[in-house]
């Protein structure tokens, strides 16, 4: 629980910052923190052997395996998080990509009198992040969502002049609230059925009480995916997903469409693929199905049409998100470890992308495709690194994306959801149609202006340090794939019930 | 090992020339295109010893582990079938890396590095025998290629590239999603991974029912139909030719093509031998269609770059009917023989062809055929290499075009006097429109634009000398082909075994 508390102390240091007058150094501070913070998470890996302990019945050392309360000694906050190897793996995707966010949004600090104020948020919002990748309790699970949340209404709205700003803070406050909703009464009926906020507890009611289960515990089941898939911005839950997008201030568009979502798939993840409600999958796995085909349809036809690139990268977004969405349906073996690879592979190819955004967004002052047009001309390594990038979210091999992609599809083949793998490929040629737009644009479309797009030192290292990234995941995967393999990281499904389907 | 040196050899090359600035770029990008030329004949003299000794040579194949956690290996040998397309990679690249020698272009560091890097994904898809691996340089290849014809191509080239790379990545992902499939059915040994290995999908493949196996089937056919192309997906392929720079579709033609036709060979035959004797009428069908129709459209062209085009698709369906034709009558390995045979000597025709088009394009700034004629009385050399060069594609006997073409039609009539028949058609066909195309072109008055026909330079005639040469020699003995090809295309077709 390190993690967790050193965030807060970053996110309360940030709130004295503008008292004691050491405002000028706190970026650093905070980028030292969050380094010190990876750091730690990646220490229990080797050190915490107790807190390593999956929480979930899965499999140890090819056994299988039941957690006993002599290894739950590890687990905190009366035993309410439990930080597993799961854990492990997405906080750390989750804080790398918020330092490399930092790095790429240093500008929105500088420019604000109240810039202590944003720092804050960030943290705790980081802080919500981690809660949602190790809860074990339905409790945590709504906190998490909450503290992730609410610094992110704020923060759309951080942009105090602008209308568009404000509308984008307003429609993400009423929706989401409203989505919340939908999770605590979702949470509500479970805890009527099962009487426990424990998501062991939850798991081992639906196991043992197959036939007596009463309907309302399932309508529990529907309202907490409600609730979490709007957090994912999945179709038909998406539609404050471009308003809210364009809306915000770039970096916060970055944050949201990284970090929040690799947040939303981890507590997806921990309540589906887990024991907790993965002995109800007859019921879950179609519905999630249906949403899934509709979310890549519907992300990906729709961003064809776009031609404000901010909107589109929202648009592409939700695309990925049913991507992402069908590394869960699939309910296979090696499902989570596809999400984990597929949501580090989104993010930085998403962070380059924004990085470039940025840049040109402040140099044209607009957002349109046609602002890209020429660059190719004007500024080499930005266009060869965008390319890269861009490359990696349409899924085109060497890249990090393509292999995200790969194991996705074969995820859903081992499923047997072959229909979806289909709509999957179909929707990744859409793809590859919007994202070449802006490709085609840089290489091929003459520029509007003579004017030179010029970049800082700090971007062009972050551009090229996540080009290598991506190189680097694509060439040799196993980086973290292998990751997965060490008996301590097996992915917390439940083994038996995935024998049980499809054996 | 030196399967390894084929393939890294370009890379490297690529990544020195991005850091070349002027005039050294083509010098140094011709002479890695020739060591690589020299590395490819090393290594064709050791699979000739191989061959000849029955000792498996370790210096020809690569097999170690690259994503283990999925049971995909960096797994690539070199055998007769693969050494042809190297070789005829390994010989066209120099000469299209020449082709430019005079030209200025826009940024000629990142053109060349681009070839080299193509150069390389290449000889990738010849020699992978991992599907994944496969599949990789497949996508790779096509990189490279979308670059060339985006930044340098002709004026359309913006959509008309963007069609031609969807067009290839639907392909693609369907093969994508085949062989995925053929992954997930193969058997796990002990450490509980699939693998990804040639022959462990075709064994799963060929365990498959035929619903499955059709489905297999269908997903690769696809990839390689987009690719060759055949009727009804090659409407991609003249505007994207037309619009390519010269050496774009030279290799576009010369040698992407291959990786289709390479891909029934290697990839369809071997994984669903039940399904393509199902299917076998249907796809036969579409390549002599599109034999025909490609034909047809050749004759009504009046531009020359687009009559080569479309005659390319009429000489490619020829050779995917005879590798298609292989499965009814086991025994019949004419077919296979002359589909490599002839996809051998169809590169360097139609590299030729197309370089005699650059050439008169240089020269004259019009591809149309009524704008021009009469230049054999201004240039009788050059009349008479575009003749040796047109003779092979309308394979005229001691001609290369005659032995693969021969050998293809009598593979087809073994399964259809009728097919045999359509597809034979080819050749007449072919006949009509080289001929007219040269009798527009070089024959009748010199035209007043004609009569200013400047005479070819070294590099051009050095060029033309070494396409007429190889026309002619593969014409005379076939047989360096043939032995090269003969043990194992029959050790391919021993594998292959019908339910």
């Amino acid at each position: 629980m390190k993690v967790i508390l050193l965030l807060s102390v970053l996110g309360l240091l940030a709130l004295f910052a503008e008292l004691f007058r050491f405002k000028k150094i706190l970026y650093p501070i905070i980028l030292i923190g969050l380094a010190g913070a990876i750091a730690v998470a990646i220490s229990y890996w080797f050190f915490d052997d107790g807190v390593m302990t999956p929480y979930f019945t899965g499999m140890v050392d090819g056994k299988h395996q039941i957690p006993t309360a002599a290894n739950a000694v590890g687990h905190s906050f009366n035993q309410m998080l439990a930080f597993g190897p799961s854990s492990v793996l997405f906080s750390v995707i989750i804080l790398s990509t918020a330092f490399l966010w930092f790095i790429m949004s240093k500008g929105f600090f500088n420019n604000d009198s109240t810039n202590t104020d944003h720092y804050a948020l960030i943290m705790f919002a980081l802080v919500g992040a981690i809660i949602l990748t190790c809860y074990t309790n339905m409790t945590m699970l709504f906190l998490g969502i909450e503290i992730l949340s609410i610094p992110l209404y704020v923060l759309a709205g951080s942009k105090k002049s602008d209308p568009l700003s404000n509308e984008s803070a307003f429609k993400y406050f009423i929706l989401g609230s409203f989505a919340s909703g939908f999770l605590l009464f979702g949470i509500t009926l479970i805890y009527g059925a099962s009487g426990s906020f424990d998501l062991k507890t939850i798991g081992t009611f639906i196991n043992t009480s197959q036939e007596t289960i009463p309907s309302f515990f399932y309508a529990g089941i529907l309202l907490i995916l409600v609730g979490l898939l709007f957090k994912l911005a999945a179709a038909p839950f998406h539609f404050w997903a471009p308003d809210v997008y364009q809306g915000a201030p770039t970096p916060i568009t970055a944050f949201m469409s990284t970090v929040v979502k690799t947040a939303a798939i981890v507590a997806i993840i921990r309540l589906f693929l887990s024991t907790t409600f993965s002995g109800a999958d007859a019921f879950w796995v179609p519905v999630l199905g249906v949403i899934t085909g509709l979310t890549l349809v519907v992300g990906n036809v729709t961003a064809a049409a776009q031609n404000n690139v901010k909107r589109m990268l929202a648009f592409s977004s939700i695309s990925h998100a049913g991507f992402l969405l069908l590394g869960v349906t699939a309910l296979c073996g090696f499902s989570a470890k596809a999400i984990v690879f597929y949501t580090a592979a989104y993010s930085i190819g998403s962070i380059a992308t924004f990085t470039v955004l940025i840049n040109i967004m402040h140099q044209t002052g607009s957002d349109a495709i046609e602002s890209f047009n020429g660059l190719g001309k004007k500024n080499p390594l930005m266009a060869f690194m965008l390319t890269i990038a861009l490359f990696s979210l349409a899924g085109i091999p060497p890249t990090a994306g393509f292999f995200a992609k790969y194991y996705i599809l074969t995820a859903a083949m081992t499923g047997g959801h072959n229909w979806l793998a289909i709509i999957g490929i179909l929707s990744s040629l859409v793809g590859i149609y919007y994202y070449f737009k802006i490709i085609i644009a840089m290489y091929f479309k003459k520029p509007t202006d003579e004017s030179l797009i010029t970049i800082n030192k700090q971007h062009q290292l972050l551009l090229i340090v996540t080009g290598v990234i991506i190189f680097l995941l694509g060439l040799l995967p196993d980086l973290i794939l292998s990751i997965g393999d060490i008996d301590k990281a097996s992915i917390e499904v439940s083994t038996t019930n995935i024998l049980f389907l499809y054996a | 090992m030196i399967t390894g040196l084929l393939i890294g050899l370009p890379f490297v090359f690529a990544l020195l020339l991005l850091f070349t600035k002027g005039d050294g770029v083509k010098r140094v990008a011709l002479t890695a295109s020739v060591i690589e030329f020299i590395l490819c004949i090393v290594a064709y003299y050791f699979l000739r010893q191989q061959q000849a000794t029955g000792n498996e040579d370790a210096r020809l194949f690569i097999n170690i582990g690259w994503v283990s956690s999925i049971g995909v290996n960096f797994n690539v040998a070199l055998d007769g079938i693969s050494m042809v397309l190297v070789l005829l990679t390994c010989f066209l690249i120099p000469l299209i890396i020449l082709c430019g020698y005079e030209k200025k272009q826009e940024h000629p560091s990142y053109f060349y590095a681009l070839i080299l890097f193509m150069q390389m994904a290449l000889i990738g898809v010849f020699v992978a025998r991992d599907g994944f691996l496969f599949y990789i340089f497949w996508e790779l290849a096509l990189i490279p290629i979308y670059f060339i014809c985006l930044i340098w191509g002709g004026e359309n080239r913006g959509t008309i590239t963007f069609k031609f790379f969807l067009y290839t990545t639907l392909g693609s992902l369907f093969m994508l999603a085949a062989l995925i499939y053929l992954y997930l059915n193969t058997s796990v040994g002990e450490t509980g991974i699939h693998t990804f290995n040639i022959q462990a999908l075709a064994e799963a493949g060929r365990g498959l029912n035929l619903t499955q196996q059709s489905c297999v089937f269908w997903g690769l056919f696809l990839a390689f139909a987009i690719k060759m192309p055949v009727f009804p997906f090659h409407t991609w392929q003249p505007d994207t030719y037309y619009n390519a720079p010269t050496q774009g579709t030279m290799l576009l033609s010369g040698i992407m093509l291959k990786m289709g036709t390479y891909g029934l060979i290697r990839w369809l035959l071997p994984m669903c031998p039940d399904a393509l004797n199902y299917w076998g009428a249907t796809v036969i069908g579409l390549s002599i269609i599109s034999i025909i129709y490609a034909s047809f459209m050749a004759i009504a062209q009046k531009d020359f770059k687009r009559l080569i085009a479309y005659s390319s698709i009429a000489h490619v369906g020829l050779i995917a009917a005879g590798v298609l034709v292989f499965l009814p009558l086991k025994e019949n390995t004419e077919g296979i023989t002359g589909a490599i045979v002839q996809m051998f000597s169809h590169g360097i025709n139609v590299v030729g062809l197309f370089l005699i088009a650059d050439i008169i394009f240089s020269r004259m700034n019009t591809f149309e055929m009524a704008k021009l004629g009469g230049i054999r009385n201004v240039a009788p050399k050059f009349a008479a290499f575009f003749l040796i060069i047109m003779m092979g594609s309308v394979a005229l006997p001691l001609t290369n075009g005659f032995v693969g073409e021969f050998l293809l039609i009598s593979g087809i009539y073994k399964y259809s006097a009728f097919a045999a028949g359509c597809a034979g058609l080819t050749i007449i066909f072919g006949a009509v429109y080289m001929l007219r195309g040269y009798q527009f072109i070089m024959l009748g008055e010199t035209k007043s634009n004609t009569s200013l026909f400047t005479p070819l330079t070294k590099i051009e005639t050095v060029m033309l000398v070494i396409i007429s040469c190889a026309v002619i020699f593969f014409g005379v003995c076939p047989n360096l082909i043939l032995d090269l090809v003969r043990s194992d295309v029959n050790a391919l077709v021993r594998e292959i075994k019908l339910k």
